[in-house]
């Protein structure tokens, strides 16, 4: 009898692309919950334009590239990335934005950061932050126009007026948009008021900003579930944490007055979804286990760094784009003692 | 104290389809196609001709160097044909085979027996061994004369391999479980040998029985002081030796070296029962134990096999193929390779023949691009990098390869295995190590070329210099004897003759084939 040989491994094992980025689309459910519930129907609509707008740029783009859109399970269009890219983007965005802030958004990620640069696996930052700086610093004042949480809202817009306002960029907004708690720390000590009297403004809450303490909770619940799946690598979230915490601390231990502690600044803004969502993009990440550890270090003390002094509110996006470009030579030097190699060949298990 | 290595997987064992029932001894084949090299090193010679009748037992070929091992007859029979046939390998070439027609009466030679190894010395054993053919029976098939020969420095410890940490393969299990006396036996044959006195057994505590088997043996034979069984979490691939060493003691071999340089030698138990076949016994290695498994055949269980019989032989001792058989590997489903055909004989490596359906060893998928996750990373046993190993190879960039280490790779797929990409990373980094080696090949080629062409350079200079300095020689007498008249017209003469001379080396040079320009590149 003939056979057609292959070569081995013969056995493949059960994890695929698809299923790792369902799985990490699936870990974001909680937080999505969370900021729903905060910020009501905008963050669904933008979560909708955004990986919509995400999904119809990658099949334009494979198929402008020449690539089958969906040759077979799990690939092209399929792989889940471009969706998962769409809504970590719309999770970004200012709730009620219009339209074209997603789409925008998605096609800056999709076409620019992604698929000029060769598609999946070869892109060097990452894509959704790309697309979000991109909007960030090309329209302000869409891209800071935040809804307060429901708490804090006397009525909460209607959804008719959100999709007026989304679809047609009916007037009447600006009524209810306010600072986030993040911007509105950095406004008022730049004020030189000390942070007892700013936080005592309900936009605070007992850790974080009020609701953003929660929505980051749900995060870390999200994020913990990934690292128990082993699909993320604790030592990212966990590197950027611990900097953000490091730096925070040494602050209020300095000036109580004019710095807030790590407990608010791991609960505020974007810092579960940079650290459990973002920062671990595995594409334009470190990927040696040293290497992570200090790539995520990296990201914290550069996100506490823009938050105290630079010139947005938040950090995240900046700071992994900036430890994105580091990575390579992070890996490079950080390579692990290769087995049987180095002096210590004798001595317990190490890993 | 066990200790643990880094990486690693935990795959379906696949064990119990295969070792639930006792060995059976397969039929004596009407043909035996014993290949001439079956072992690491140059192959045997031959020292029978076509129509010699043969005994069982007796040497068919030498090996030709100290790294080579002696073939056998499996059966007695007569020497048919002594041709390139396929054998089991990964290139699916053909290679010099001895083909023996079996008379039926599987007569022997005249074995020569010992009570009592201890009083023989460690170079006799050695000699029984390499007389034997004895090779490395977990796979690599080294031979085992040239291991015990010579350890760089004393071995503290032998350490018996009954890990067997792939799928699906059972044959050390069943040998365990089977044979344990012979086996206790061949470690001390192999710890006489040694001048050792501490032995551990390592089996992966899948295999309970065969610890317990072990362990009574060793109890009755009152030797649990100085040989071990101890149970290692099942782990692929503990059975590498290396990752085997590190289990069992905590210390890692030196990348490049060898376990004899840290005082250690590792044997398969397989092994061990051949050496006490052959010192013994007086038994050449002509048989193992071989798996017969996967769901593409009707019986799986472990047979005991002539080397040189044909595979399809087994598969039809258990009750041949079934229904959707996709597959043949020989050795394991991490670590194995396919056969295009099932009439290749069986040899001394040959552990296991899986016969697979498509559902057990599916199609690897189309692979995705590397998304660079870092999966590979965690399960690396050998603690390297494979998507950067990935990404030059890829790139061809063999210089950066090496330097992430490439050699230190064992191949044992557990990268690819787990990757989300699909990647056929292995396939990767055996292109790079071959084209690796056939780069340093030529750079001793072209070491070589250099090496003659500057030593042909500094023999012309030489020549050259002294062809001046006897012309001087010559021209000093002449000056001496010569009067001041014609001085001059002969100096006229000499250098008209110099002249000559160098116009006629030039055009000789511009002629030459070995000119310096045709320096080789390097």
């Amino acid at each position: 009898m003939q056979f057609t040989p292959r070569n081995a491994p013969f056995l493949v094992g059960p994890n695929t692309v698809s299923a790792l980025m369902r799985r990490v689309s699936l870990a974001l459910v909680p937080g999505i919950l969370a900021m729903f519930w905060y910020f009501g129907i905008g963050v669904l609509i933008n979560l909708i334009l955004a990986a919509c707008a995400a999904m119809a740029f990658e099949a334009l783009m494979l198929r402008l590239r020449g690539r089958p859109i969906a040759p077979a399970q799990g690939s092209g269009l399929n792989d889940g990335s471009a969706l998962l890219t769409g809504l970590l983007l719309g999770l970004c965005l200012p709730p009620l934005a219009p339209w074209w802030i997603p789409v925008l958004g998605a096609f800056t990620a999709l076409v620019l950061a992604k698929h000029l640069y060769g598609g999946l696996g070869f892109n060097p930052f990452n894509p959704a932050m790309i697309g979000y700086v991109v909007l960030l610093v090309s329209f302000p004042r869409e891209m800071t126009q935040w809804l307060p949480v429901n708490d804090l809202l006397g009525q909460a817009p209607s959804l008719g007026d959100s999709l007026s306002w989304v679809f047609t960029g009916a007037q009447g907004l600006d009524a209810y948009t306010q600072a986030t708690p993040l911007d509105h720390l950095k406004t008022e000590l730049g004020l030189s008021r000390t942070v007892e009297e700013i936080i005592s403004d309900p936009k605070f809450g007992g850790i974080g900003g009020t609701g953003w303490e929660w929505i980051n909770l749900a995060y870390l619940l999200g994020g913990a579930y990934l690292i128990k799946s082993g699909d993320i690598d604790w030592r990212i979230p966990g590197g950027m944490l611990s900097g953000i915490a490091i730096m925070a601390t040494l602050f209020v231990a300095l000036d109580g007055d004019a710095y807030r502690g790590p407990a608010f600044h791991l609960f505020s803004g974007a810092a579960m979804l940079g650290a459990f969502f973002i920062a671990t993009d595995p594409v334009s990440a470190s990927t040696t286990p040293k290497g992570r550890i200090y790539y995520g270090l990296g990201i914290g003390v550069l996100v506490y760094l823009i938050r105290t002094w630079g010139g947005y509110p938040d950090g995240v996006a900046f700071a992994v784009l900036l430890m994105n470009i580091a990575a390579p030579t992070i890996d490079y030097y950080t390579q692990p003692r290769t087995f049987g190699e180095g002096d210590d060949l004798k001595g317990p298990g190490h890993d | 104290m066990l200790w643990r290595f880094h990486g690693g997987l935990k795959l379906a064992e696949h064990k119990h389809e295969s070792n639930r029932l006792p060995s059976t001894p397969v039929r004596l084949p009407k043909t035996l196609t014993v290949p001439l090299h079956q072992h690491i090193g140059l192959p045997a010679e031959a020292i029978v001709q076509v129509g010699n009748h043969v005994l069982k037992g007796q040497r068919i070929a030498d090996g030709v160097d100290h790294i080579s091992a002696a073939v056998h007859a499996p059966s007695s029979g007569t020497v048919v044909a002594i041709e390139p046939r396929p054998i089991p390998h990964p290139s699916g070439l053909s290679a010099l085979c001895v083909v023996i027609d079996t008379d039926g009466r599987d007569q022997w030679i005249d074995r020569e027996a010992c009570t009592n190894f201890l009083e023989l010395d460690r170079r006799e054993i050695i000699r029984k061994i390499h007389d034997a053919g004895i090779v490395g029976l977990g796979g690599a098939v080294f031979p085992t004369h040239a291991k015990v020969c010579c350890p760089v420095v004393p071995t503290e410890l032998l350490i018996i391999n009954g890990a067997e940490c792939e799928p699906y393969i059972s044959c050390d299990d069943r040998l365990m479980r089977e044979r344990p006396a012979q086996i206790i036996e061949g470690i001390n044959v192999l710890m006489h040998a040694l001048g050792t006195e501490r032995c551990i057994i390592g089996v992966e505590d899948n295999k309970q029985e065969a610890i317990d088997s072990l362990n009574q043996i060793l109890m009755l034979m009152d030797e649990g002081e100085r040989i071990q069984v101890r149970a290692l979490p099942t782990l692929y691939p503990t059975g590498g030796e290396r990752q085997l060493i590190r289990v069992l003691t905590g210390r890692e071999v030196p990348k490049g070296g060898l376990p004899a340089n840290i005082g250690i030698m590792c044997q398969n138990v397989g092994t061990a029962a051949a050496v006490y076949e052959a010192v013994v016994q007086g038994s050449p290695l002509i048989s193992r134990m071989v798996t017969v498994t996967g769901a593409g055949v009707a019986v799986q269980q472990n047979v005991e096999a002539l080397i040189g019989t044909p595979m399809i032989d087994l598969i039809d001792q258990c009750g041949g193929y079934e229904q959707g058989v996709a597959q043949l590997v020989m050795g394991g489903p991490m670590m194995g390779f396919a056969l295009h055909r099932d009439d290749l004989p069986i040899v001394k490596s040959t552990n296991c023949v899986l016969a697979a359906d498509k559902n057990e060893l599916p199609t690897r998928p189309t692979p995705l691009p590397c998304i660079r996750c870092g999966e590979c990373v965690k399960v690396c046993p050998a603690q390297l990098l494979p998507q950067q190993l990935y990404w030059y190879a890829r790139a061809k960039d063999f210089e950066k390869v090496q330097e992430y280490k490439l050699d230190a790779c064992i191949e044992c797929g557990a990268c690819a295995y787990v990757c989300p990409s699909q990647l056929p990373l292995v396939d990767y980094y055996r292109y790079a190590k071959s084209q690796i080696r056939a780069q340093a090949r030529d750079r001793i080629k072209a070491d070589q070329a250099r090496q003659r062409h500057e030593a042909r350079d500094a023999r012309i200079a030489r020549e050259a210099a002294e062809r001046e300095a006897r012309r001087n020689m010559k021209k000093a007498a002449l000056n001496a004897v010569g009067d001041d008249a014609d001085k001059d017209s002969k100096r006229a003469a000499v250098a008209a003759a110099v002249e000559r001379a160098r116009a006629k080396k030039a055009g000789q040079q511009a002629d030459s084939p070995l000119n310096p320009s045709s320096e080789p590149a390097e």
